[in-house]
């Protein structure tokens, strides 16, 4: 790897960072809500740039799929579903703003004085080759049971969701 | 190739927005989003640390695909329950959902 190369990706992956956090800020303090939904979508595309970054093509496909094409859909429907969503007037946060941007900051502060107190390893292990085959065995053979459950807590999720959502009638 | 702590310290900015927006938003639906962000910096994590860790036999990754399953799960009760309390609060505001008091 030339010089280049590697100037072009640690930039690369600061511009997709940037883009990412930019689209978070946004997604939680924009005021109409609608709008937090799209910004939301566009950091799932940027998070799953940074997940190509890590050789993760599989789950960068899997989390535009489900993030972008299900999960955002899915509030932009209850958002449209529920009324008053664009007027400026209504007030979206409460009134625990300033303590909650402290602890934030604080709780920022310390996660990256551990991230940068601790030494990582600095040898990077060889690159998987077809992450799809090896998390499909994986999946299949030593999680087959954590797959099962999570099969049956969809179904159970889907049957709680339309229970939920039904118009319940009174007699 | 970029080091570990940089994809670790990008996680935990993007985890304390999520948890900033947990606690100040007013609008149950921007609970979830902020929530969803939280979950997306989560996986972050667990993808980089397979990257750095151990790549044989993905661990992380698997892991990741299993708190998309159940990010999937929850927001659809998430959102079928405030479209639930929707129609009998008639808002969405979650300083306004306090019909269990008395």
């Amino acid at each position: 790897m030339n010089w280049a190369e590697l100037f072009s990706t640690a930039v690369a992956f600061k511009l997709i960072a940037l883009v990412a956090v930019v689209f978070a800020i946004m997604a939680v303090t924009l005021k109409n809500i609608f709008h937090c939904a799209l910004a939301l979508a566009a950091m799932f595309f940027a998070l799953s740039g940074v997940f190509i970054f890590l050789d993760a093509d599989f789950l960068a496909v899997v989390q535009i799929l489900i993030y972008v094409g299900a999960i955002v859909i899915l509030m932009i429907f209850a958002i449209v579903l529920t009324e008053r969503i664009t007027s400026e007037s209504i007030k979206q946060t409460n009134q625990l703003l300033i303590p909650s941007f402290a602890l934030c900051a604080a709780l920022l502060v310390g996660f990256i004085y551990i991230i940068r107190g601790t030494v990582w390893s600095s040898q990077v292990p060889p690159i998987q080759a077809g992450t799809v085959n090896v998390i499909g065995r994986q999946l299949l053979s030593t999680h087959l049971e954590a797959f099962e459950v999570a099969s049956v807590l969809l179904l159970a999720a889907l049957i709680g969701a339309v229970f939920l959502g039904k118009e319940i009638t009174k007699k | 190739m970029t080091p570990l702590s940089h994809y670790l310290i990008l996680g935990a900015i993007l985890f304390a927005i999520g948890i900033f927006g947990v606690l100040t938003r007013r609008n149950a639906i921007g609970i979830l989003i902020s929530i969803e962000i939280m979950l997306g910096a989560v996986n972050l994590n667990l993808v980089a640390f397979s990257r750095f860790v151990e790549t044989s036999s993905l661990n992380g990754q698997v892991f990741a695909v299993f708190v998309m399953t159940v990010a999937a799960g929850e927001a659809a009760v998430g959102l079928a329950l405030i479209l639930a309390l929707y129609r009998s609060v008639r808002a969405v505001f979650a300083d306004r959902f306090n019909i269990l008091k008395w």
